[in-house]
């Protein structure tokens, strides 16, 4: 079971940098293709290889994997990120959820012609809604489930990276959050994973709009 | 481990029906406390019941479950309704994922003005993204994946059904799912969720309003 994991999508983080995230933590090596033009992705579609006709696609172990979440639990139950048992694995999956319920907030941006109020309504559910659940979760715990590194813990990790980038002093009232995200960044893939040239993905920029919407061949999207 | 299954929602489908179905299937007991004012709403909120301030919840084994599909995940699992090995896992989840995707178009639809053009929209994504996988991998198995009963089904009957409320005759180039659909509908528990008065919600009409002001 250990061919070469490859990653089927844009230059841009959308919503496979999740995927590279965890795959980085397990340790896993991945090549990436990435779609440049409508011809690939038809290419990608003619031969079978999208189950919804979408991306993320992720080859691996033989198979042809599909639905961002169903890749995510796949990789952390493979890789033990995902808990001891039944009780642990529905703590990483509400904090998961709602972690991914706001890193999607931030990731539709780029698409949106008015982008003040949505980070306006970002920033409010960010402080109000989200971070207090983590802060508390984290006062006196060095992981967010059973004293262990999950899958929860990366996409925290992963998504208050993302806050400080729009709200460069979030994390201020969150000080459990912040000593977390300080742990978490010296562990050795992480730390080389923010590094220049490793393979996470920079912010959006007007060329991942451009080459999203030629691919999709979509005129608007009604966000 | 054998408390109150007890659900906290609208008197309504919305996020919570997917989970009504499983529990049914999984042939667990469960009792409803319907949100009619935005007062139980902020009790609930002041109560610290809802981890992110939003419903469905879910208070089962000593717990107080949100969202949806981790709600899901835990019954499936529980109930032996999420395959018997990582494969299997990711399978059902695949499916899943598709089914939920287009089950939330259906339900956005009840809120949105300017309805022809998203129901359209959800005609053409069902009958060329999402029902042929479904009728391909039915050429054959009786169930969606290891031959055995799984979420992946159940959310497959549910869709189907929903499906067919809004476009009557939409499996009529579907055989093999028409066919699933009338093997599952057969399975007891199956047969008298589908009976008036059962706990099975109605089609979203007007339970908008309730929703748009409670949250």
């Amino acid at each position: 079971m250990s061919g070469k994991v490859s990653l089927h999508y844009f230059n841009g983080r959308g919503k496979m940098e999740s995927i590279r995230w965890l795959l980085t933590v397990a340790e896993v090596e991945f090549d990436e293709f990435h779609l440049t033009t409508r011809d690939q992705y038809q290419k990608l579609l003619d031969d079978g290889s999208l189950m919804f006709q979408q991306v993320p696609l992720v080859e691996i172990d033989g198979m042809k994997l599909v639905q961002t979440k169903a890749i995510l639990h796949y990789i952390a139950e493979k890789y033990n990120l995902y808990g001891k048992d039944i009780k642990e694995r529905v703590m990483i999956n509400m904090y998961s959820e709602g972690l991914m319920d706001l890193m999607e907030m931030m990731m539709i941006l780029p698409f949106v012609s008015d982008t003040k109020p949505k980070l306006d309504n970002i920033l409010t559910k960010a402080n109000e809604r989200y971070l207090p659940v983590f802060e508390k979760a984290l006062s006196g715990s060095v992981y967010l489930v059973g004293g262990k590194l999950s899958l929860a813990d990366v996409l925290l990790l992963e998504c208050t990276l993302m806050l400080e980038e729009k709200f460069p002093a979030i994390l201020a009232e969150f000080p459990n959050t912040k000593a977390f995200q300080g742990r978490m960044s010296r562990i050795p893939a992480i730390s080389r994973f923010l590094q220049p040239g490793s393979k996470r993905k920079p912010q959006p920029d007007e060329h991942y709009k451009k080459t999203v919407m030629e691919v999709f061949n979509l005129t608007t999207l009604n966000l």
